[in-house]
């Protein structure tokens, strides 16, 4: 199952000096890394700071549907006649705070299964990794689409499962990372003076498994920031008539002909930040994978 | 050899059985009653009960899910909840439609992957790399709609008219004499899935020009050409199928929101709207055959991978990472 499924993991350096902090340190001297962060803070600061500056409420009616641009509504109004620009400013903060929220349920539950199954190996690695292995037999949107259908289209159940979906690649990747220093001598030591298993998972392990799980982090908020756009696209996100990014494209979209505007400009910021994600994701994985190359020499 | 191919199968058997159960049971805790919602609210107790004994819905759980199970995989799907036409006939029209789509978008799409692939890992010092780099990254972030909707932007509306912007299929006459329809829903599909071959191809394709044969062959003053074509491509047979099989898993969960932004009639856009309508029959069949799908074409991936890496095969491995 395995061989075509699993990204492409850089492999955890066998020592325990690069934390959080020196990873992000390393990866800024990419130019991609800044590029990156400069465009994902800019979305961020629109999408947060957005509501507070837009100039007409979200949800208020300005003129005619699919108005071109006025005094009054500057990017024109969308199919029901409200200004865009408002709903533009106001309809970033539940993707990314979504997306945000289902990463590090999956990133963290993920990781833990990894450590679990990497450590003890044996039965419970044979079980762990079967259940991923059981999640992983539906594409992620599928599964939220049969949750939503059981439970119904509430944002919780799109955060969990999308969380509970990117659960089994991060516990690949963090299980073969812990079976690099499973075997360690600074672990047959903490084993050998009695420490308890699971500080010896947490305390010791974890720490060495920051860099993988660090590149893992960033590329599934990535793509958790496109699913739950799609999700909210489809019409099983974010409900009207609140103004969201994703959810305008669909609403829009039979006016592009007439006012790109409310379909453009989402469309733009959804691939910004996502483009912007993943240049820092590829910065961190660069720094990473520059690590190890100098260990090897 | 013959053993590992055994317990692959077995797994893969395995792994669909626990996912039909998975659906099956998940269904199952939907309120509501099937025999009901099919009848409508006028339907007299007596001939609900009726359906409901010929539906085995008053039998305990685990039989009903044998009688699920049994009417799966012989074909007999059932009536949709909603509109009452035979799931199977349901699902034969769209899984036809989307087949067009993942056959044109595979064919597209692998050839593609190598050639700049191998390109990319030819040009690995020089400035073309670069490039092809930050534009699998681009390609790879943004997420599948949204490349639909540019698309259809530039090439459907004002900008330029060449496409429909919408996949209308007229019933009466035959797909192929309407092939603009699907252009634009494969070109989306192609560029969404594209990015993760290239970077595998090129990653084996850089193992490769590195390796003694190949180094072998230019010391023998082989031109470069033909260093590449004879000697280093045979070797990403393996990262072929693999890349392969990434693109129609790609694909398994990519028509989803891509046929959605057509309003094409296929696999995808009838699960979005079985998920609408609350349509539970559709949905458990829709579900299981993609299950079926993804297992089947991970399974055929890694098995094929074995059978032409004479490495794997000798040792019998291939073993999960």
């Amino acid at each position: 199952m395995s061989a075509v499924g699993a990204q492409a993991a850089p492999a955890a350096a066998p020592r325990r000096t690069d934390t959080w902090g020196q990873l992000l340190l390393q990866a800024l001297r990419f130019g991609r890394t800044r590029v990156g962060l400069a465009i994902v803070g800019l979305v961020v600061a629109v999408a947060f700071l957005g509501p507070s500056i837009a100039p007409r409420s979200a949800t208020g009616f300005v003129g005619i549907p699919f108005a071109p641009p006025s005094h009054a509504a500057p990017l024109g109004t969308d199919y029901l006649g409200r200004d865009v620009l408002s709903r533009f400013l106001d309809g970033g903060r539940a993707v990314l705070v979504l997306a945000l929220v289902s990463t590090i349920i999956g990133v963290s539950t993920g990781t833990i299964v990894g450590l679990v199954a990497g450590y003890t190996l044996r039965a419970a690695d044979e079980v762990l990794m079967r259940g991923m292995d059981l999640l992983l037999a539906f594409p992620s949107i599928v599964l939220v689409l049969m949750c939503i259908t059981i439970i119904g289209p509430a944002l919780w159940v799109i955060v969990l499962v999308v969380g509970i979906s990117y659960m089994p690649p991060t516990a690949r990747v963090i299980r073969a990372a812990t079976l690099q220093v499973r075997d360690l001598d600074f672990i047959k030591y903490a084993e050998g003076i009695g420490v308890p298993r699971f500080r010896i998972l947490l305390g010791e392990i974890l720490p060495n498994v920051v860099a993988p799980l660090t590149v893992e982090f960033g590329l599934r908020l990535t793509y958790s920031i496109g699913l739950i756009a799609s999700l909210d696209y489809l019409g099983f996100g974010v409900q009207p008539p609140a103004a969201d990014w994703g959810l305008m494209i669909q609403e829009n979209q039979s006016g592009l002909n007439v006012a790109p505007w409310p379909v453009l400009l989402p469309v733009l910021v959804i691939a910004l930040v996502t483009v912007g994600s993943n240049l820092v994701t590829d910065g961190l994985g660069r720094a990473v994978s520059g690590v190890d190359r100098k260990v090897e020499s | 050899m013959t053993r590992v191919i055994l317990r692959r199968v077995g797994a893969g058997v395995l792994i669909l059985w626990l996912a039909s159960a998975l659906v099956f049971t998940a269904t199952q805790l939907l309120p509501g009653d099937a025999a009901q919602s099919l009848l409508g609210r006028y339907a007299t107790p007596e001939s609900v009960a009726a359906l409901r004994a010929q539906m085995h819905l008053d039998e305990p759980p685990p039989l009903q899910y044998w009688h699920w199970l049994g009417g799966l995989v012989t074909g007999r799907w059932g009536t949709s909840l909603v509109s009452q036409q035979p799931v199977s006939q349901i699902v034969s029209t769209s899984i036809e439609n989307t087949a067009i789509l993942a056959v044109g978008t595979t064919v597209v799409a692998t050839p593609l992957a190598i050639a700049v692939g191998t390109l990319s890992a030819l040009r690995s010092d020089g400035r073309l790399d670069p490039i092809i780099s930050v534009l699998t990254l681009v390609l790879a972030a943004v997420p599948a709609f949204v490349i639909g909707i540019a698309l259809i932007y530039v090439l459907a509306t004002s900008v330029v008219h060449v496409l429909p912007p919408a996949s209308i299929i007229d019933p009466s006459r035959s797909i192929w004499q309407q092939l603009t329809v699907v252009v634009l829903p494969i070109l989306t599909l192609v560029l969404g899935v594209v990015p993760y071959p290239i970077r595998m191809i090129r990653a084996s394709m850089l193992e490769v020009l590195q390796s003694d044969y190949v180094l072998m062959a230019r010391l023998k003053g082989l031109p470069e050409r033909r260093v590449v074509l004879y000697h280093a491509l045979p070797n990403a047979i393996a990262p072929t199928i693999q890349a392969t099989a990434l693109t129609l898993l790609f694909l398994a969960g990519g028509v989803v929101v891509v046929e959605t932004v057509f309003g094409y009639p296929g696999f995808g856009r009838t699960l979005v709207e079985a998920v609408n309508d609350r349509d539970i029959r559709l949905i458990q069949t829709l579900t299981v055959i993609l299950a079926a799908f993804y297992v089947t074409v991970n399974l055929a991936a890694d098995l094929l991978v074995i059978l032409v890496t004479p490495r794997l095969r000798a040792s019998g491995a291939g073993g999960r990472t």
